[in-house]
């Protein structure tokens, strides 16, 4: 992204003072306001979140943040506030694995966009940690759809690697909690052919080039604390210091490597890559055509983050593209998420991509998922994916409880969230379109121009 | 705003409609042709040649009619012979001799699904630049070109949008660099080998004209004019009085010179040809509503209007269309403003809704974006019925394409376009079952050799597959 020192002047300040202040002095009327911190829901469909079916008439327990119990039989402690369930759905908050949340306002205005750098000096180095705004208008739209935590990527823009990945949750008072550094992304399909300098052939060199500069940089580290050499790099490095030192986790195994690939070729070479670096710890991003190669990553236990119904030849990499990829996949036994969600595709359609897989299993010839399966794509699996398996993504005892309450079947396209939890704590359904809503529902003027209401 | 290739889905919607990548210039080189005869100046130069396919006799019994009027009938019948809708009723509907019966019990019927802006064929898949040929962005308006001649009928998404979309008819645009970006064309979506073959019979020519963002960063970014909406404005006007001069002197018979540009613009101050007019905010499109009565033309249907929302009534009284996504939101500036309330409040303020894609993966679920919308205002209070909804997709469109007297409803006479759902459309587990397209059946699930593919997809991996 380009930016000229003049567009961060006055002119966005002002109209983001505006905004604020439009938000504190015309505040929403406040909805009911649901309980926080310690809560049951009773006579509840319960959907866990691991693939298992949803539970009708049940109820789920919330204890100082973490969910105590969800299913049937489950015991509601007496003296905490009870929400009657009845005809809603309760599913664990919805996880995106890869998405621009809060690197960006509005994608095309360049001057607030954070998620791209076509002409930064530093690639693997870079660290969204460092520019995610919980404030950015998306993120309030995501959370109001249900949407509780993400692995927030920045997109390649000058290098085949893009830099580090971060999770955060999106509870509306900024994140709690932000785990940065917590994978490394690179692009080797058609567009790390485009960064390298025009093929595939030289996204590997480069590829095992940073990973080679990145693994001799830890050698002469630990040479330079025994004081028998220096850490600087050596006169022909490609990667800088610090993107070199930045690729370090991700030979030693210590944070994922994500891989966006989409042909069946290009995954076979991801999979080779990962017998001849065994440390990598490999996650393929894409995988348009990963149907076709589905026994081999099942095999090499490689988990995916596909687009869910990407069905067409948009590009010489996707040509076998069908909506029945992520079945099929899921079928043979790949661990599968939902993903990734970038520009328009927003995670708010996160669950009208699982239902329609639903949806597909009543297709003939084609694979789809059963409904557990398809929640697990948009919660614990996206969870496993960002390292994050054990504490997110799921209604088990002792997970974050980050838990949406629904007016239906989530999947439905008819269905909105109802409350929002994260880890315990009631969220705001508050956002930019609810208040266009409010002031637009009768559109005539009244006695006061719009812009009073 | 960078161009950025996104992982997963394709961003069709913004890569589309600015891409302005250099084309291949391989295959020009061609050798001249014969000196031709005078030019003859016609009426319509590249007619329809599309033919129906033959169909047999076909009754739909006991599936509930969502029939584009806005009307539902439990257990309905629905009778196809001809080619064309013989008749529609209830259960009392007797089925004649000679009929084959299609079990619709606990499925749904509707009209074809009709996508009022596509660019199917003209950012054809794969979408490589040699495939880029939906904006003649060389210049700010371009009325002279038609999508027709650049659409590409072997595109897979045809065949996309008809199989999991029930997509029968839709419109292909030229795209939205240009404030007036040429004629649009009306297509059957029925594969054949020449456009030509495709194009709706009788089908009115549309118009494409742009407002907003895209024609003020083209040609601005080229600094040349427009580079401000009040260059947009003026562009427009001089070129519209420049219209009216040509088409007074054709009127009066005083051509001296042939102006493709002019002619396309004096036909539609003439009523022959539909203006879609590609138009996001409030502001903008009620200034073109008074530009259009400035200059003695009519805007058909607002496109992409996020903001129509504000200004039903405006659009109520001037009695146009606003075609729009159930949710879109947020990926540049002036959609800023949208809700997904937009058509349930613009149908309260009793102003006319259409759906539309503007994607070759929304195309597919023009069914679903419906039933958002409908969601959303059922949660404020405004409750529309499933009839109506599908009236969004299928008779809305239709009239705003000028082909509401041969298709867009289930009403006897009308060309036999007809879905079979496996479940209700509104829902997201449902799923075109069927597809007849002048009665003959080109889809069918249980029938792989009903399915189609496109030249380009032969013997290639995937060939074939459910898609």
């Amino acid at each position: 992204m380009i930016r000229s020192p003049t567009h961060i002047g006055a002119r966005f300040g002002t109209l983001l003072a505006a905004l604020l202040m439009a938000g504190t002095t015309h505040a929403a009327p406040a909805p009911a306001s649901p309980p926080s911190g310690d809560f049951a829901v009773t006579n509840a469909t319960i959907a866990i979140g691991d693939g298992s079916a949803p539970i009708t008439g049940g109820a789920l327990v919330v204890r100082g943040g973490k969910i105590v119990a969800a299913g049937k039989n489950v015991v509601v402690p007496a003296g905490i506030p009870v929400i009657d369930g009845t005809g809603k759905w309760v599913t664990p908050g919805l996880v995106t694995a890869m998405t621009d949340l809060g690197l960006l306002d509005v994608g095309g205005v360049d001057e607030s966009n954070d998620s791209y750098a076509a002409t930064a000096r530093f690639s693997a180095a870079l660290d969204v940690s460092m520019a995610i705004d919980p404030d950015a208008p998306p993120v309030a739209i995501s959370r109001a759809s249900g949407i509780t935590r993400a692995g927030i990527a920045p997109i390649a823009g000058n290098a085949i690697f893009a830099g580090q990945g971060a999770v955060i949750d999106l509870a509306q008072n900024g994140p709690g909690t932000i785990h940065p550094r917590a994978f490394q992304l690179v692009e080797l399909g058609e567009r790390g052919a485009e960064l390298a300098g025009g093929s595939r052939v030289a996204a590997q060199a480069l590829l095992r080039n940073g990973l080679r500069e990145a693994r001799e940089l830890a050698e002469r580290r630990t040479d330079k604390v025994a004081g028998t050499g220096t850490s600087a790099q050596p006169a022909d490095a490609l990667l800088t210091r610090f993107d070199a030192a930045a690729l370090i986790p991700v030979v030693t195994g210590r944070q994922p490597l994500f891989v966006h690939v989409e042909r069946a070729a290009d995954i076979h070479g991801v999979l080779a890559l990962g017998r001849e670096f065994p440390a990598l710890r490999l996650v393929i991003v894409g995988a348009g055509e990963g149907w076709r190669v589905a026994s081999e990553l099942a095999a090499a236990k490689v988990p995916v983050l596909a687009s869910a119904l990407a069905d067409l030849p948009g590009t010489f990499e996707t040509l076998a593209a069908t909506q029945s990829n992520v079945g099929r996949m899921t079928a043979a036994g790949v661990r599968v998420a939902i993903g990734g969600f970038y520009d328009n595709d927003q995670p708010r359609y996160a669950t009208q991509f699982a239902g329609n897989l639903v949806g597909l299993s009543r297709v003939p010839g084609a694979a789809g998922l059963s409904w557990g399966q398809a929640l697990a794509a948009i919660t614990s699996i996206p969870a496993e994916i960002l390292g994050e398996g054990g504490s997110i993504g799921s209604l088990r005892p002792g997970y974050a409880a980050d838990v949406v309450l629904w007016d239906s079947d989530p999947l439905e396209i008819s269905a909105t969230p109802v409350a929002i939890y994260i880890d315990g704590k009631a969220q705001s359904l508050v956002t930019h379109q609810s208040r266009l809503r409010q002031r637009y529902r009768h559109p005539n003027e009244g006695a006061l121009p719009k812009a009073y209401e | 705003m960078p161009v950025i290739k996104t992982i997963g889905r394709a961003a069709t919607h913004t890569l589309a409609v600015i891409a302005l990548l250099a084309s291949s210039t391989s295959g020009m080189a061609e050798t001249r042709p014969a000196r031709a005869a005078a030019p003859v100046w016609q009426e319509n130069p590249y007619p329809s040649t599309y033919k129906p396919y033959p169909g047999e006799p076909t009754a739909i019994v006991g599936a509930t009619v969502l029939d584009g009027t806005g009307s539902e009938i439990a257990n309905g019948t629905v009778l196809l012979q001809g080619g064309k809708i013989l008749a529609v009723g209830d259960a009392r509907l007797a089925v004649p001799e000679g009929f084959r019966r299609v079990d619709g019990t606990g499925k749904f019927v509707t009209p074809g699904v009709i996508d009022i802006h596509s660019h199917l064929g003209v950012y054809a898949s794969p979408q490589v630049a040699a495939h880029s040929d939906g904006n003649e962005a060389t210049a700010p308006t371009t009325p002279q070109v038609w999508a027709e001649h650049s659409v590409w009928p072997q595109d897979p998404g045809f065949s996309r949008a008809l199989t999991n979309g029930g997509v029968t008819a839709m419109q292909i645009l030229p795209g939205s660099a240009n404030l007036i970006g040429g004629r649009s064309v009306v297509l059957k979506n029925v594969y054949a080998r020449t456009v030509q073959a495709m194009k709706f019979p009788g089908a009115p020519y549309g118009m494409k004209m742009a407002c907003g963002e895209n024609p003020k960063r083209v040609y601005g970014g080229k600094g040349q004019m427009p580079s401000t909406r009040m260059g947009n404005m003026a562009v427009d006007r001089q070129t519209w009085i420049k219209a009216a001069e040509y088409r007074k002197k054709r009127a009066e018979g005083k051509l001296t010179d042939r102006d493709l540009a002019m002619d396309t613009m004096a036909d539609v101050l003439d009523g022959k040809i539909l203006v879609q007019n590609h138009c996001y905010r409030a502001d903008e499109m009620a200034q073109v509503i008074d530009m259009a009565k400035e200059f003695g033309y009519k805007v058909t249907a607002f496109h992409h209007a996020v903001e129509a929302y504000k200004i039903g009534d405006l659009l109520k009284e001037n009695g146009i269309c606003a075609a729009i996504w159930a949710d879109w939101w947020g990926f540049k500036m002036e959609a800023f403003d949208a809700i997904p309330e937009n058509a349930a409040l613009l149908a309260d303020a009793g102003a006319c809704v259409i759906i539309h894609s503007d994607d070759a993966n929304g195309i597919q679920r023009l069914n679903q974006e419906a039933a958002k919308a409908r969601a959303a205002g059922k949660r404020m209070g405004v409750d529309i019925s499933d009839g109506q909804v599908i009236r969004w997709i299928t008779l809305n469109p239709a009239r705003a394409l000028g082909i509401d007297q041969q298709t867009g409803s289930l009403t006897q006479g009308k060309m036999g376009d007809v879905v079979l759902w496996n479940g209700n459309p509104l829902s997201v587990y449902s799923r075109p079952e069927k597809v007849w397209i002048d009665g003959a059946l080109l889809f069918d699930t249980a029938d792989p050799a009903r399915r189609p593919v496109s030249d380009f997809e032969l013997g290639l991996p995937g060939e074939g597959d459910v898609k």
